[in-house]
């Protein structure tokens, strides 16, 4: 092979969200981390792509020949994945006669390559245009006060990526696109609500806030549902739905208590960052395990990409996992083995229950709802459109978040899965945007291109459905939910597991501060105080630059900068 | 780091104490002036550590004026447009640095081409940052009047600010400059304005401000800079100086004049004629703290109006305001007056004015709408008042006392400020009746009274009730109640007299259950020469041994005493 990896490591990784914050966690109490994946990228299914990348994304998910990991048993027996489904598209995929497109590109199942006559941006434009897009597998925002946003922020993490405000949280109701007042802002501005409207969502809102400390405005209805609750707040009918759907984003029958406190989570995180409680990283969301991958390999953690895990070898008496056997053949001996679920065969994870989410992914050559300004990054909830769907969650990214070329929008839509992601997603899809065939009617965006997905939700699993030795440890991938405290508080946990008496993330210090040993021959005495000094000043410097965020209120939120990565430290033992 | 930063300012500032002194000596000696860039360059050094060094600014400016004697235009744009880049590096510094912002209004009116569109930018980024910095926002007004920058763009400047956050009462501020008109009326003649002129807004733009400003208290009524506002758009007028009222009294030859503003009679040229004869009269105040009084009094030559036989016109002259009153005397009358015949509602319409009672009765629903929604908010049962005052004062007579109530319930800390206001609204309430039934008996019994105010307005009253209140006294203004015979003010807490001085008429006072503790606090009844009566009773200085006799000893004119 010609690569050679260590052959010992205190933990092993792959490359989810989860993974990447235990390995920086790990890497940065002096744990040696060694991250390995079969695929050719970082961040696994939390993975962006460019257009082209995701087109042989599409491609190798299609045919689906990829390895798959392995486990406990030996030798090789390779599983097929079918963790994401390419649904084509079928009335999508001719391809417009009149925009003298190759008809070659028939061949792309999976994408509907159309053109906006007004706009003129066709599938070549896109193709070429390809690398501008950063298209992620999962989409989810950043919730200011969100458990992700605090370990960026305590960790120094944040500074190897920048994030934008998200800027309109709009809703679909009764036909038609309208923006969501939900910071004291919006509702001054309001020209939708009445002003005894506005008295009264304030009211509520700002009840919300603290909703544990008045528990008698609630109590007659904790065994009822959230939806009951608004009704008897006096509430009209489209606060109830603007609070329901927008800010608790909740489904209807939610326990009462739930609803308040998904209220409350939505409204701590407004006015942190701007007027909207939601950050977005510039590049997409495929930066964030990137930027502790990176942080990882700054302490010493090793990468190896497009290479994978055959089978694990197992202690004979105790029943642990000593070490594992890679594709190449190689020992490598290990203390801890973190795995996604995903990678696990199906004859261990029998006990565990999964459910999917559906996916979209458009692009489209306008907003959805006009604005002064044509960079909006904006959410979107979709109530059900009829009773039992789920409801659904659009994400729309302007050109400015450096995820799609200029002059148009990528929508990533996102539920639970109910049916497959078609089923799910294209009633809402033909709603919100023209028939990429039809003319277009006049201000509804156009689909350019589009893809349906399912993925694997394995997040409500239980640890005690897999049949996995003490110490190899099962993360989940992305769940359906908004933000990511779900990957934060997993990461979090098995870090515990691992390292039970280190701290999780503390501050980074600043690359200039960092001593390394032997740098002008000084003694270890000597270099060991002055580490310290330096982590005393970075913990200060942490302090700064979170005073610094939180000042910060206009996008983006600045975070410095950091050199890349020593590139792939190809240790040897 | 700190102690090398300093040596380096001191020696710089050495340095360009010296380049000065050079320069100084040099124009002296006639030679050419070297104030030069080296100068600039060792100025900006040091100004860019400490922005707000005004020496070396004026040091700046005094090359600058220099250079533009001797430098082509372009070179003049150049070097200016150099001094606004420095400006601005100096505003990241500290962006509320008196120094920079002086000096960047300076060099932009000195710029030959100046770029005011850049300006207001830099204004506009400014106040992104810090929507309080009063520098900038003084910085745009300047920016705003000199490059004519109209009107209708600086109020969606405001709308976009106040939209953004409306609790920022800067913003409002500047709107409410933007909608006044200019003040050039109040330069113009008084006369030929109404009785009270008022800066108002027009019609169709008011609306709309009643509608943003409800947005804003609707959606946060905690909120105090749109209540601010509120109050300001629904006006308050200015009464126009002038002369309300001319008394005169035969029996104490004395003239009386009263203004709609407290005025200093002294420097404003009063010049009373009677019967066609200037008088030279010593015009004084109700009492000697007054110096700013609406009430001045003069006594004449002794028998000037003495005879009833005859009658007299007299003639008040303000000369400068151009204004002037007459009162005749008729034959057989001990007293005359002429007062200002609009003694209407408008007399106590300066809180809220709005000329359309319709608009103002519109206002009172949404505001009685909100406190049905929040029924504590002291903001809005505090407008409420004022709304109602405005629209039918005695009409809304109770509901106003229960908006005190429950104001004073939910607002503790400001008991005192709710009880005067109230005292003040009863008073006008009590003048307006008064007005209504033209009698000269003024009672204000039982009104929880804690201050007294308009005094101004009872001139001409003769028996005063003030009992069953809570005063603590009876002020300086007390005085202007020239009139006065009988004064009562049982059952209060009264323990200073002071107001009630040179009373020429009063002849009764009754202070039961008062709290009168020593004889000097009843000093100033000797100035009242005709008291005859005074009653005293439960008060503690009823307890000093032999007061009986003290009192007779300091008031001799009284025959009859009550302890």
């Amino acid at each position: 092979s010609w690569i050679s990896v260590p052959s010992t490591a205190d933990i092993l990784l792959h490359l989810g969200l989860s993974e990447s914050v235990i390995a920086a966690a790990c890497a940065r109490v002096g744990q040696r981390v060694l991250h390995v994946d079969r695929r050719s990228y970082y961040a696994a299914n939390w993975a962006s792509f460019t257009f082209n990348g995701l087109l042989s994304w599409i491609d190798d998910n299609k045919v689906c020949t990829y390895f798959t990991l392995l486990f406990i048993t030996p030798v090789n027996s390779f599983k097929q994945q079918d963790q994401e489904e390419c649904a084509p598209l079928a009335e999508d995929q001719q391809i417009l006669s009149s925009d003298g497109e190759p008809q070659g590109e028939e061949q792309l199942s999976g994408s509907a390559p159309t053109q906006a006559k007004k706009k003129k941006i066709s599938y070549t434009k896109i193709v070429k245009e390809g690398r501008r897009f950063n298209i992620d597998l999962v989409s989810k925002l950043m919730y200011s006060r969100g458990l992700l946003v605090d370990l960026l922020i305590k960790s120094n993490v944040s500074r190897y990526a920048e994030f934008k405000n998200v800027s309109r949280i709009l809703t679909y109701r009764q036909g038609k696109v309208e923006q969501v007042p939900c910071s004291r802002a919006d509702v001054f501005g309001s020209k939708e609500l009445t002003v005894v409207e506005k008295r009264m969502l304030m009211k509520f809102l700002t009840f919300c806030l603290d909703y544990e400390q008045h528990p008698e405005e609630y109590q007659d209805f904790t065994e009822r549902s959230f939806w009951e609750f608004l009704q008897n707040n006096m509430l009209t009918e489209n606060l109830q739905h603007f609070v329901l759907h927008s800010i608790a984003m909740v489904p209807r029958e939610t326990h009462t208590e739930e609803g308040l406190r998904s209220t409350q989570h939505f409204l701590r995180s407004l006015g942190r960052y701007g007027n909207t409680p939601f950050l977005f990283p510039i590049y997409g969301l495929g930066e964030i395990p990137q930027c502790f991958c990176r942080m990882c390999a700054v302490f010493g953690g090793i990468y190896c990409l497009r290479h994978s895990v055959q089978c694990l070898v197992l202690d004979k008496e105790s029943g642990r996992c000593k070490a594992v056997i890679d594709t190449c053949g190689q020992r490598i001996s290990c203390s801890h083995f973190v795995v996604e679920d995903g990678y696990i065969r199906e004859e261990q994870r029998k006990g565990v229950e999964h459910k999917h989410i559906s996916r979209a992914v458009l692009i489209t050559d306008g907003l959805l709802l006009q604005s002064e300004s044509e960079q909006q990054i904006s959410l979107v909830t979709v109530p059900p459109l009829e009773p039992g769907a789920p409801a659904v969650r659009l994400v729309e990214l302007c050109s400015s978040t450096m995820t799609c070329m200029p002059g148009t929008y990528l929508v990533h839509l996102t539920c639970p899965s109910s049916g497959s992601a078609r089923e799910d997603l294209q009633p809402v899809v033909s709603r919100l945007f023209t028939k990429p065939a039809s003319a277009g009617e006049e201000g509804t965006p156009a689909v350019l291109w589009a893809v349906y997905f399912n993925m694997r939700d394995s997040t409500a699993a239980d640890r005690s459905g897999y049949d996995l030795p003490g110490n190899v440890h099962v993360c989940s991938g992305p769940d359906a939910a908004l933000g990511s405290d779900h990957s934060i508080r997993l990461a979090q946990e098995v870090f515990r597991q691992l390292a039970p008496h280190e701290e999780f993330c503390p501050p980074a210090p600043n690359p200039e501060d960092i001593v390394y040993d032997g740098d002008g021959g000084q003694g270890e005495g000597a270099g060991f105080s002055e580490a310290a000094q330096a982590e005393e000043g970075a913990a200060e410097e942490a302090e700064e630059s979170k005073e610094k965020e939180a000042s910060q209120e206009s996008s983006p939120v600045e975070v410095g900068e950091m050199p890349d990565p020593p590139p792939a430290p190809l240790a040897e033992e | 780091c700190d102690s090398l930063l300093v040596t380096a300012i001191t020696a710089a500032t050495e340095k360009v104490k010296t380049k000065r002194r050079e320069n100084r000596f040099r124009n002296r000696n006639g030679l050419k002036s070297v104030l030069d860039e080296e100068v600039l360059l060792l100025t900006q050094q040091l100004l860019s550590s400490n922005p707000d060094f005004a020496t070396l600014w004026n040091y700046r400016r005094e090359i600058l004026l220099h250079l533009e004697t001797v430098r082509s235009e372009d070179e003049i744009q150049r070097l200016y447009e150099e001094e606004l880049s420095f400006l601005e590096a100096c505003l990241k510094v500290n962006p509320k640095s008196y120094g920079s912002w002086h000096h960047r209004g300076w060099v932009s009116t000195r710029l030959p081409r100046p770029d005011w569109a850049r300006e207001l930018s830099l204004c506009e980024r400014c106040l992104s940052l810090d929507d309080r910095n009063f520098h900038c926002w003084d910085y745009r007004r300047m920016v705003v009047r000199v490059s004519g920058v109209p009107v209708d763009q600086e109020l969606q400047f405001t709308d976009r600010l106040i939209g953004s956050n409306f609790s920022n009462y800067s913003s409002w501020h500047y709107r409410s400059t933007l909608l006044e008109p200019p003040t050039s009326s109040a330069c113009s003649s008084p006369s030929t304005s109404p009785q009270t002129h008022s800066h108002r807004v027009c019609e169709e733009q008011l609306l709309k401000e009643y509608e943003l400003v409800q947005n804003a208290f609707f959606t946060d009524p905690n909120d105090q800079s749109a209540w601010f506002y509120y109050r300001w758009l629904l006006g308050r007028a200015e009464r126009e100086e002038m002369i309300s009222c001319v008394y005169v009294s035969r029996e104490g030859e004395r003239v009386v004049v009263a203004f709609s503003r407290p005025v200093n009679a002294l420097s404003v040229g009063l010049l009373l004629v009677v019967d066609g004869q200037p008088q030279q009269v010593n015009w004084r105040s109700a009492h000697p703290r007054l110096r700013h009084s609406p009430m001045w009094i003069c006594d004449l030559p002794p028998g000037t109006i003495s005879d009833t036989s005859n009658e007299h016109n007299l003639t008040v002259h303000w000369t400068e305001r151009h204004t002037h009153r007459d009162c005749a005397l008729y034959t057989g009358r001990s007293e005359s007056w002429c007062r200002d015949s609009a003694t209407d509602l408008e007399l106590f319409r300066s809180e809220l004015s709005v000329e359309k009672s319709s608009v103002l009765q519109s206002e009172l629903q949404s505001c009685t709408q909100l406190l049905e929604l929040e029924p504590q908010n002291k903001w809005c049962l505090l407008t409420i008042i004022l709304l109602m005052r405005a629209l039918d004062p005695l009409g809304y007579e109770k509901e106003t006392l229960a908006y005190f109530q429950t104001l004073k319930e939910v607002d503790s800390m400001r008991t005192s400020y709710y009880s005067d206001l109230c005292s003040k609204f009863m008073i006008e309430n009590t003048i307006l009746k008064m007005e209504y039934a033209e009698v000269r008996v003024f009672s204000l019994c039982e009104k929880n009274l804690s201050t007294l105010c308009h005094l101004d307005q009872l001139l001409l009253v003769t028996h005063i009730n003030l009992s069953s209140n809570q005063l603590l006294g009876l002020p300086p203004q007390f005085a202007m109640l020239q009139c006065l015979e009988v004064l009562q003010a049982d059952d209060n807490a009264i323990e200073n007299l002071e107001g009630v001085y040179h009373l020429s008429k009063l002849e009764e006072v009754s202070l039961r259950n008062n709290n009168i503790t020593q004889l000097s606090d009843l000093k100033i009844l000797t100035t009242c020469p005709r008291l005859a009566r005074l009653d005293l009773r439960g008060n503690p200085i009823t307890q000093i041994a032999n007061i009986q006799s003290q009192l007779a000893e300091l008031l001799p004119s009284i025959t009859e005493l009550l302890l």
